[in-house]
């Protein structure tokens, strides 16, 4: 499974990418590897609160429907609106093309509570 | 097969009109009418029927082949509860009726209110509502009574809980009633992981909505402890009676502490369901709500059934007079025909029947919890994964066998879920033959798994594409 370095992870299995103030936000090669074919993205709207560990967003798979968690609380700010007509863009290319939100961190300190890229890799191997 | 658009012959008619009235069309206001042609099929009435025919003989019922559909409790429904419930009496009544001149429907009243109270007997709760058309909306009324309990108090709840092993559309009904979702994951044995539940309950939760037994098919062993802890929070106990099968005559929800709970008429009382039902959602209440619940509520008083709308701080109707009343009456005549012992002998036959099953598969299959199911139970398909072999895949091969399909990929917190619910209706031939099917593919994704990869080859379209389905609709008609 295919884990990115230099983005933060959470147990649900989102990465958010951080670039100074703001954060990337999309799920894990695992989660799209679980999910399943991606149908439908419900996008978060721009603007919207979210804090930490709070539903962003919605997805839907030929097997399930599920929420994306926020990895940090914050502010969205910018959508990945092709996600809209390519919902697979998520299985194809889960850490750039598919990502999901981008939102403006409103609290830097939460960052202690996302794994790293090898603690993810670590916690990917004891859930198995 | 082609659809009865793609049949459609211009000026074919099935029936013949008389010519328009102009007169009449003039009344109709402007905004009313069509500005186009209606594009309705053109085909006789042959056509029609010969469609409609052919199209029935693909139909999959619980009347045709053995359905082991988990969480949905697929039993037979006996045909005298059909062929009593279709009586003129009873299909000629309006319920207005009721609300005209009670008198003039007192059986059906009576009906109303002894399927009430055999509930309440069954469910050990204090009042039922019949009113819910489905287990959903069953569900969102139940969430609103508890609502309206804590805004009748002055509480400010904001989250309801509800473990990951519960039915799917538990955090649907509560969001819909506006309460945010807290999630408690299972711990190693399947139950509720009583100490995170520990850690999130606080004083803004409503309350805590279980299956019981969970969608594991397992029995939550702490529920004792779980109701304990949420009315020290004075969060009020909901049981989701989807799984109520399980428990008939075992254990009435509303003895041990809860508050509310829905049952699935259409599930455990064998009325039809699957395909749009009609079902029922009935909600049962303990004390604390019954002064909430929708009105009208049929009573008696000296001897006589009446309605009452007094409900001191009723949430108002949710549905249109009783609710589904064929499907209540259908329940009712289901009740009696079986009594108490016969309702006993259902669950005993249920979760005899899913643990014959299970112990037979045990040793082919993955099973994330092994303890003694009860009406139901998940395995998984982890083991035949390494040769490709996924839930979907067994599936599919199962409809080549003429057996539906179990639940698959649910509940999520199993890998490759295949949750099979045998029910009490079947005999032990009809589980045999499923027990060799299920062990056959077991065998066939070690030895030929490609055999597997190719079903369904009997049915009427082969295997289809399920992500272009889902991400590509087409319409095929255009009215």
């Amino acid at each position: 499974m295919n884990v990115k370095q230099g983005y933060f992870y959470t147990k649900d299995h989102e990465w958010v990418k951080i670039d100074a103030m703001t954060g990337k936000i999309g799920i894990t090669d695992y989660a799209q590897h679980k999910l399943g074919d991606l149908t439908y993205v419900e996008l978060p709207k721009i603007g919207k609160i979210v804090k930490q560990g709070e539903v962003l967003n919605g997805l839907e798979s030929v097997k399930a429907a599920s929420d994306v968690y926020a990895p940090l609380s914050g502010r969205v700010i910018k959508i990945n609106t092709q996600l809209e007509n390519e919902p697979g863009l998520i299985n194809k290319s889960p850490y750039d093309d598919g990502w999901i939100a981008e939102i403006e961190i409103a609290d830097e300190n939460e960052i202690k509570n996302l794994m790293t890229a090898d603690e993810y890799i670590k916690f990917l191997g004891e859930s198995k | 097969m082609k659809t009865i658009f793609e049949k459609s012959i211009q000026g074919k008619r099935a029936v013949q009109f008389g010519k328009i009235n102009n007169k009449i069309i003039k009344k109709i206001d402007e905004k009313f009418l069509r500005k186009t042609e209606i594009k309705l099929p053109e085909v006789s009435e042959l056509d029609i029927i010969r469609h409609y025919i052919n199209l029935s003989k693909l139909n999959f019922s619980v009347d045709t082949e053995f359905y082991p559909l988990g969480s949905c409790t697929m039993k037979y429904n006996p045909k005298i509860c059909e062929k009593l419930a279709m009586q003129k009496e009873f299909l000629n009544l309006h319920p207005f009726l009721s609300y005209i001149d009670e008198n003039t429907v007192q059986g059906a009243l009576e009906i109303i209110y002894e399927i009430s109270d055999l509930l309440c007997e069954i469910t050990g709760m204090e009042k039922i509502t019949t009113q819910p058309y489905a287990g959903a909306h069953g569900e969102l009324t139940g969430v609103l009574l508890m609502a309206a309990y804590h805004k009748n108090k002055g509480n400010n709840k904001k989250f309801v809980i509800i473990p990951d092993s519960a039915h799917g559309t538990n955090p649907a009904s509560a969001a819909m009633a506006g309460y945010s979702i807290i999630s408690i994951p299972v711990d190693k044995d399947g139950n509720m992981d009583i100490n995170i539940l520990k850690e999130k309950i606080n004083d803004e939760v409503a309350g805590i909505m279980m299956t019981v037994p969970s969608t594991l098919g397992l029995f939550e062993n702490n529920i004792k402890e779980i109701i304990e802890i949420a009315h020290k929070y004075d969060a009020l106990m909901y049981y989701d009676g989807a799984n109520l099968n399980a428990i008939l005559g075992k254990l009435k929800p509303g003895e041990i502490g809860f508050d509310i709970i829905h049952i699935n008429l259409h599930k455990t009382f064998s009325t039809p369901h699957g395909g749009g039902g009609p079902g029922s959602g009935v909600i049962g209440v303990s004390k604390k709500l019954v002064d909430f619940l929708p009105v009208p509520i049929v009573i008696k008083e000296n001897e006589k059934f009446k309605l009452d709308f007094n409900v001191k701080n009723t949430i108002g109707s949710v549905a249109s007079f009783f609710g589904n009343f064929q499907v209540l009456l259908k329940a009712f005549i289901y009740i009696i025909l079986l009594g108490k012992e016969g309702l006993i002998a259902v669950s005993e036959i249920a979760v005899l029947n899913a643990n014959y099953i299970l112990a037979k598969l045990k040793n082919f299959y993955d099973l994330p919890y092994n303890r003694k199911c009860m009406h139901e139970f998940v395995i998984s398909a982890k083991k035949q994964l390494k040769n490709d072999i996924r839930a979907i895949d067994i599936a599919k091969y199962l409809i080549d066998n003429k057996i539906h399909p179990p639940t698959i990929y649910f509940p999520l917190v199993v890998e490759e879920a295949i949750m099979i619910e045998p029910t009490e209706t079947e005999s032990k031939q009809t589980l045999d033959e499923f027990i060799e099917i299920m062990v056959k593919i077991a065998e066939l994704s070690e030895k030929d798994p490609d055999k597997i990869k190719q079903a369904p080859e009997k049915t009427p379209i082969l295997r289809p594409d399920e992500t272009k389905a889902a991400r590509e609709l087409k319409l095929k008609c255009d009215i």
